[in-house]
């Protein structure tokens, strides 16, 4: 049977890229179509008309909508190579719970960077960094999150490597002198083809942030 | 599984009863250690340094946390037990979907429609109940989320099928009436009814009691 496998996606969001580094990883030939948020297409209010958010992959004529989800759906469906997810029942546990934490603080900690001023940005910068410092640990001395191969977790934060830029220009920091551990990290993981083909370019990244900002605080 | 299987827990937490719900459906002993969240044991700190709540299962000395994740893990460590997950990935893409919308999207929504007051309650309510309509519409002609027997949607659904009758009860708020939700109205009745569910929720007056206390000190 032909696999029909299209992508409804945005090409800075951190959520899509992880979708497309599962993608590239397992080889998966799809067809990318890129939504402008501001004018959203039939397409993707008829396939995720609950969030009505990217990514939304779509195979065969059936979305998967939440990009966790779908990097689990791919990893299942395409399981004759390159595996995301651990074999072990306890190691897939912590996997799944390291993502959820990516998912459920680095956005909205990240996004306060250059979303707000003064004594609030302080709190933020905080925050984040407690954040990144906790991942930090949690990497250890592994080459990977996921031990000696590039895994679930990985995919799930790595693409906010390409908003370190924007993070570190709004956020007043160097993500190289905080968390060296990290940057050594996403560097390994460039070396990956699905990742450095995936992540777009950090100037442009922090281009479209700016842009954003401007917006957001009406300046 | 088998071996050393401990939950830390509260009585009255819906997220608890999930994973006790889980270790029930698939017949496996474990050990209930009551948390008080006013004074959170050194255990718990340990088991948990991240996010320090409850859920946790601590199997043979490994923790694991986030009620969900759990549920995964007892489905994935018991694969001959009953199915909490369905076997086929599209249709476990779509009980992961459905559960992360209760606890992402639902429980926010309904703790904001019960307990705010004033303008922000109206708007509350009316984003609750959109998002209620979500899940009626789900349930389509099923008798559960997942089928014909309860699946993970369902037992992560039991905040709305059953706790949310108490809130509703103690604040005053109406949110999952028959006729607006007939479908998930019916879905609740069979949900409380049905075997290991009705032998493990908490007792109605005992969560209403503790509900109409912590009314008072908000």
């Amino acid at each position: 049977m032909a696999e029909e496998v299209v992508l409804l996606d945005f090409w800075v969001s951190m959520f899509g890229m992880r979708v497309r580094v599962a993608l590239a990883e397992k080889g998966i030939k799809y067809e990318y179509r890129e939504e402008d948020l501001r004018n959203k297409s039939d397409l993707l209010l008829q396939m995720n008309p609950v969030h009505k958010k990217i990514p939304v992959l779509i195979h065969n004529g059936k979305p998967i909508c939440e990009s966790l989800i779908i990097v689990q759906y791919i990893d299942e469906v395409w399981n004759d190579k390159s595996p995301l997810l651990p074999s072990d029942p306890y190691k897939r546990a912590q996997a799944r719970f390291w993502a959820d934490f990516v998912d459920k603080k680095v956005y909205e900690s990240g996004r306060k960077l250059w979303t707000t001023k003064g004594e609030e940005h302080g709190a933020a910068k905080k925050e984040f960094l407690e954040i990144l410092k906790t991942l930090e640990e949690e990497l250890g001395e592994k080459p990977y999150f996921g031990g000696e191969t590039f895994g679930f977790v990985d995919v799930a934060f790595v693409t906010f490597y390409s908003w370190f830029n924007a993070f570190e220009t709004f956020g007043e920091f160097s993500m190289e002198a905080e968390h060296p551990k990290i940057i050594a990290w996403a560097k390994r993981c460039m070396q990956k083809e699905s990742v450095a083909k995936t992540l777009p370019d950090q100037q442009k990244v922090y281009e479209f942030v700016l842009g954003m900002r401007k917006r957001f605080l009406g300046e | 599984m088998g071996e050393e299987v401990v939950v830390f827990d509260v009585w009255v937490n819906p997220y608890s009863r999930r994973v006790e719900t889980a270790m029930r459906l698939k017949g496996v002993p474990y050990r209930y250690i009551e948390e008080d969240l006013g004074n959170k044991s050194p255990l718990l700190l340990k088991y948990n340094p991240i996010h320090e709540k409850v859920p946790v299962l601590v199997h043979n000395g490994n923790p694991i946390a986030e009620s969900l994740v759990i549920l995964e893990y007892i489905d994935e460590t018991r694969p001959q037990g009953f199915p909490i997950l369905p076997r086929d990935p599209y249709e476990r893409a779509t009980a992961r979907f459905w559960s992360k919308f209760i606890d992402d999207k639902c429980m926010p929504a309904i703790t904001q429609a019960c307990w705010d007051e004033g303008e922000a309650s109206d708007k509350a309510v009316e984003e609750a109940t959109e998002l209620l309509m979500f899940l009626e519409n789900e349930l389509k002609e099923k008798r559960f989320f997942g089928g014909e027997r309860i699946g993970m949607v369902d037992i992560a659904a039991n905040i709305v099928g059953f706790w949310l009758g108490t809130i509703e009860e103690v604040t005053g708020v109406e949110l999952m009436t028959r006729d607006k939700f007939p479908k998930l109205s019916n879905w609740s009745i069979e949900f409380v009814r049905s075997n290991v569910i009705k032998e493990n929720l908490p007792p109605r007056e005992g969560v209403i009691s503790y509900l109409r206390k912590k009314r008072l000190t908000r």
